[in-house]
């Protein structure tokens, strides 16, 4: 039986806009499982379900078995981590920390000790008899964190947490939640609409597509074997280059663009896709096009070729020498082929 | 422009202070001087000639404020309590009831919102005078005539459309992740309402108790068709001093206004800061 288990779980708003519709989700104990979608996917609105601040519409939400949709907050011991950190602006870090443990029939001793050894696991002891006002971004996300962690609650819940802080500070900040969290073990719902931070976190990475969870696996197969056309083209930055097209004699076809086929593909629309980097310049290729811009991105440079099929990306770790305005083929390699139903959009290979 | 500003305020605060000013230095005279036919406005240790602008200076009139005077029942104090007992407990009333009402309007989903919010504006929209009857009529069933419930209820009641107006603004500022991060950390609803809105909304409350106080303290009207003996406040008890025999005691009662408005003045000054965020809010948003 798994630890946490999300069953049909959906939302509809008064106002008819629907939230979340059917969410099916199961996380091992331990896990840490990351809600990434773009903005209005619905994948806040799960978390805050399972937190208890939204009330569903309609599905279940079990917690070691035990259906907790209908609980108040309060009752579900979940420790949440916001966005905008949320400290209580007029009391100090210390207070903010003992907050969660006020209401709990703990001695004032023991609620000392456990702020304190929780200040030092998070390295906030310094901060202790400050205001949140007066501490940087990612000092106040580690007092949020402390805040959430203190009470050892059953789950985590972080509703984007690095979103507002600076690049360099994200990757640090990352690094401490990953530690605390597999020190602790506690299971983690974490939402994000960044993939790379997804990637680098996630157990399991869950992506969410209007409303509906579009695929959950592993960070290395949503990259390598995206479930449809939307996870294909969402995750991976820049993402997948696509040709639409069709099955035709054994082969998809689009405009003068033909990739043979193995075995009997039945006659319909097709569309293939693969990663830039499973395509090369080549001086003969597959397709052809007219190179637009060359991109240097330090470790590789991203070609940008305008082909019949649409504009493709293509990554090379060495300078190509292409020029803008040049002719040129493109070579694909037949591992990264990937091939989606043309109407549904799933993935067939 | 600069200059043409201090001039602005300088006698926006000449007109301002002068009648204050004027209850000060008549607070000062003896009664003789409050009525001399010539301006006596410069205090002095004895007193001047009959035609020149010198009186002598007194602090009897402020001594003598606990003599009952013909016209009245008891001693200004007696009327100060009063006043202080139903102006502080009203005000308590309309800002609590009010900070209550503002947060359910603030953060749930109420049938009709809008309409209740405008319907609650609307018992503004009347004179209150123009209640008088009704409102004596009513008290007259309830015996509430002469009581200090019967003026806490009403001045509280006549608040609270401000209170709750005003309290919503300032609720409807502070972040909804704050009562739900209480809440997650194993708060109930009302706990978040007393531990985390109630100290955030605070200089909200102060400045609604502000306005609650000032107009309950202020108010006449009611206060003397409802009143003629025990719950009798202090400008209805200056007013009656009228039509005395003996003639109004005008140092005591400059004295006697000059403490009555000193409150007000000082509750004022202390809040000045949030009271303009206080009559601005929600002139910024949208």
């Amino acid at each position: 039986m798994s630890f946490l288990q999300l069953d049909s779980l959906a939302k509809t708003y008064p106002d008819g806009t629907e939230a979340v519709r059917g969410v099916d989700l199961c996380c091992q104990r331990g896990e840490l499982i990351v809600l990434l979608g773009p903005s209005g996917c619905g994948k806040t609105t799960t978390l805050r379900m399972v937190a208890g601040l939204e009330k569903p519409s309609a599905g279940r939400i079990l917690l070691e078995g035990v259906d907790m949709a209908s609980w108040p907050p309060q009752r579900r011991d979940v420790g949440f981590v916001f966005q905008f950190y949320a400290l209580y602006p007029h009391l100090t870090v210390r207070e903010n920390v003992s907050f969660p443990l006020g209401n709990r029939a703990l001695s004032a001793d023991a609620q000392a000790q456990l702020v304190e050894a929780m200040a030092e696991r998070l390295g906030i002891e310094a901060l202790l008899d400050r205001y949140p006002r007066q501490l940087s971004g990612g000092d106040q996300q580690r007092v949020s964190l402390a805040r959430a962690m203190v009470r050892k609650p059953r789950l985590y819940l972080m509703d984007e947490p690095l979103g507002t802080l600076d690049a360099d500070l994200r990757l640090a900040m990352r690094e401490l939640i990953r530690d605390q969290q597999l020190r602790d073990g506690v299971t983690t719902l974490y939402v994000t609409h960044d993939q790379e931070e997804a990637m680098s976190l996630a157990d399991r990475v869950v992506v969410m597509e209007g409303g509906t969870i579009r695929q959950s696996a592993r960070a290395a197969e949503v990259y390598a074997d995206p479930a449809d056309l939307f996870v294909a083209h969402f995750i991976g930055s820049p993402g997948m280059n696509f040709a639409q097209g069709e099955v035709r004699d054994g082969a998809f076809r689009a405009e003068e663009f033909v990739w043979p086929l193995e075995g009997a593909w039945p006659p319909g629309a097709l569309t293939l896709g693969i990663r830039p980097e499973y395509v090369r310049l080549a001086s003969e290729g597959a397709l052809r096009g007219e190179v637009l811009v060359e991109e240097y991105m330090g470790s590789c440079r991203y070609v940008h070729v305008d082909t019949p099929c649409g504009r493709w990306v293509l990554r090379s770790e060495e300078e190509t020498g292409s020029q803008p305005g040049e002719q040129v083929g493109i070579e694909l390699e037949a591992d990264g082929v990937r091939l989606f139903d043309g109407q549904s959009g799933r993935r067939i290979q | 422009m600069r200059g043409l500003r201090f001039l602005f305020v300088g006698v926006y605060l000449c007109l301002g202070t002068l009648p204050l000013l004027w209850l000060g230095i008549t607070s000062l005279k003896e009664r003789p001087d409050t009525i001399s036919v010539h301006l006596k406005w410069l205090p002095s240790g004895a007193a001047g000639a009959e035609d020149d602008a010198y009186f002598a200076a007194t602090l009897d009139a402020y001594r003598q404020l606990g003599v009952v005077y013909a016209g009245a029942d008891h001693a200004f104090y007696h009327y100060l309590k009063n006043s202080a007992l139903i102006g502080l407990l009203s005000t308590l009333a309309s800002v609590f009831i009010g900070t209550s009402a503002a947060y359910g309007f603030s953060r749930f989903p109420i049938p009709g919102a809008k309409d209740w919010l405008f319907f609650i504006l609307s018992t503004r929209f009347l004179p209150p005078l123009a209640v008088v009857v009704p409102v004596l009529m009513m008290y007259r069933e309830f015996d509430l005539q002469n009581t200090h419930l019967g003026l806490i209820i009403l001045y509280t009641v006549f608040n609270l459309s401000l209170a709750v107006w005003l309290m919503k603004g300032f609720i409807d500022e502070i972040p909804r992740a704050y009562e739900e991060a209480a809440l997650v950390d194993g708060y109930s609803r009302l706990q978040a309402f007393r531990l985390i809105i109630i100290p955030r909304a605070a200089s909200g409350m102060a400045v609604t108790g502000v306005f609650c106080l000032i107009s309950a303290w202020n108010e006449y009207g009611f206060a003397m068709t409802l009143n003629n003996q025990d719950a009798v406040t202090v400008p209805v008890y200056f007013a009656g001093l009228q039509g005395n025999v003996q003639g109004i005691p005008w140092p005591q009662v400059c004295a006697g206004v000059l403490l009555f408005v000193a409150p007000i003045i000082l509750f004022t000054v202390l809040v000045r800061r949030h009271l303009l965020r206080g009559v601005t809010f929600g002139t910024l948003k949208q």
